[in-house]
């Protein structure tokens, strides 16, 4: 019965070696099709920089602060539908969940299916919309445009707002941020806005639309190379990782198998052994 | 005592003068972003003049020029660069940002060189986006002709 063991055990082990084997071909490849698109993505953000960092100045600049009022916070979280890429969709569930939990009167704007499984269980209906079909194409303008109407088409209305993203640091770091978002209202009533000439709502309804679009492109961009590059980083992990099962599991195999050949030769020696001193 | 006082009155009536000369002479460099989401055509460069169609009617901007927003017409953005050449740009549409420290952000959703520009192409998509506005039914769909026939219009104005 313990050879029966044996054989047993080793048939599992090989099994159990295989699927490991299946696993890191398939994180590895992830890992190169991970790279290739961080690749892209990084190149269109370096593009795209001096575009977003130059849609947020005017606010600086102009020293808008956030509205005076009870209207409520809004909060654009830019996420994707994909997974397995590292802490990129659960720091943004974690900070969208410590800012409702400090603000109940918060809705928020999801962009990406991942974010919505984490909030929907507690915060369901703090959300306002899902934007879907996020993460597989590098984004265009034209998205960041649809989802940017869509958000003036129903109509929120905030005295507080921001879009949380991971903005890009290096290949092996992202930084969830938030970037400032301010209502009409909020550029009326800047401190500086008179020093600004003549304007009116003619001016600021459609600027502060278009920034909105041009804010949300931004941190898109800025969130698809962080996403990336993690990963990535978390495909190359589970590659090494399913490496050293991979050589725990032979070591264990090959220890079973010269196990197994020892006990059919101990019991051929033995049984001969016996038939030996019979005779 | 009141010979100097005066005489030191009018050094300093000439002083300024000369100082108000000099001043425009050396007017705060402005320094130009101009970008498109695809695309940095300018990145905190110091420019002379910047030429804008807005929808407030087209301006020039220069250094010192009083701080304004405005919303960008499709039409030609023209850049006055510091060793004298000049740059021209066709833009669909964005915004353009005028601050009190002499900085421009030009945020443009497309913005392409002139003469990259072809006539034919840009005839056809007028003739194209009149007969859209021809069998446009809603109001969007009207709208969306509208601004179509307005951007066509202005690329056949740009080549010629």
């Amino acid at each position: 019965s313990q050879q029966v063991r044996g054989m047993a055990t080793l048939k599992m082990i090989s099994i159990r070696l295989k699927s490991v084997k299946n696993i890191q071909k398939i994180t590895q490849s992830m890992k190169m099709v991970s790279a290739a698109k961080y690749t892209k993505a990084e190149r269109e953000l370096k593009l795209a920089r001096p575009y977003g960092i130059g849609a947020q100045e005017f606010y600086k600049k102009a020293e808008v602060k956030d509205e005076e009022g009870e209207k409520g916070q809004l909060i654009i979280a830019v996420s994707s539908d994909r997974g397995l890429c590292g802490a990129v969709h659960s720091s943004i569930g974690r900070i969208v969940k410590t800012d409702i939990a400090a603000n109940p009167n918060t809705k928020v704007v999801i962009v990406g299916d991942k974010v919505r499984n984490i909030l929907q269980r507690l915060y369901a209906k703090n959300i306002a919309m899902v934007v879907t079909e996020v993460g597989r194409k590098p984004a265009v303008f034209g998205d960041a445009a649809l989802v940017a109407q869509s958000i003036i088409n129903s109509g929120i209305e905030f005295s507080k707002g921001k879009i949380l993203f991971n903005a890009f640091r290096t290949v092996v770091s992202f930084r969830t941020t938030e970037m400032p978002l301010y209502s009409q209202n909020a550029v009326a009533n800047a401190s500086k806005l008179p020093v600004y000439d003549s304007l009116d709502s003619d001016v600021i309804q459609p600027y502060t639309e278009f920034s909105l679009a041009s804010l949300l492109f931004y941190s898109m961009k800025e969130n698809a190379t962080s996403e990336q590059s993690s990963r990535m980083t978390a495909m190359d992990n589970a590659s090494k990782n399913a490496g050293e099962m991979i050589d725990k599991l032979t070591m264990t195999f090959n220890r079973t198998r010269q196990a197994v050949i020892t006990r059919e030769l101990i019991e051929i020696i033995s049984g001969a052994a016996a038939l030996e001193t019979k005779n | 005592m009141a010979l100097t006082r005066s005489a030191l009155r009018l050094f300093s009536g000439r002083f300024t003068q000369a100082c108000q000369v000099r001043g425009y002479a050396d007017a705060p460099s402005m320094s130009l972003t101009f970008a498109a989401p695809s695309q940095v055509l300018y990145n905190n460069i110091s420019v002379k003049q910047i030429d804008v169609p807005s929808f407030s009617g087209s301006f020039g901007i220069l250094p010192a020029h009083v701080p304004t927003l405005a919303v960008l017409k499709p039409g030609v953005v023209t850049v006055f660069e510091n060793d004298g050449s000049t740059k021209k740009f066709f833009v669909s549409s964005g915004t353009v940002t005028i601050n009190e420290d002499s900085t421009v952000q030009l945020l443009a959703e497309e913005a392409v060189p002139v003469d990259t520009l072809d006539i034919s192409a840009a005839k056809e998509l007028l003739a194209q986006s009149q007969s859209q506005l021809a069998s446009a039914s809603s109001e969007v769909a009207k709208a969306e002709a509208e601004i179509s026939i307005e951007v066509s219009e202005a690329l056949v104005k740009a080549c010629e």
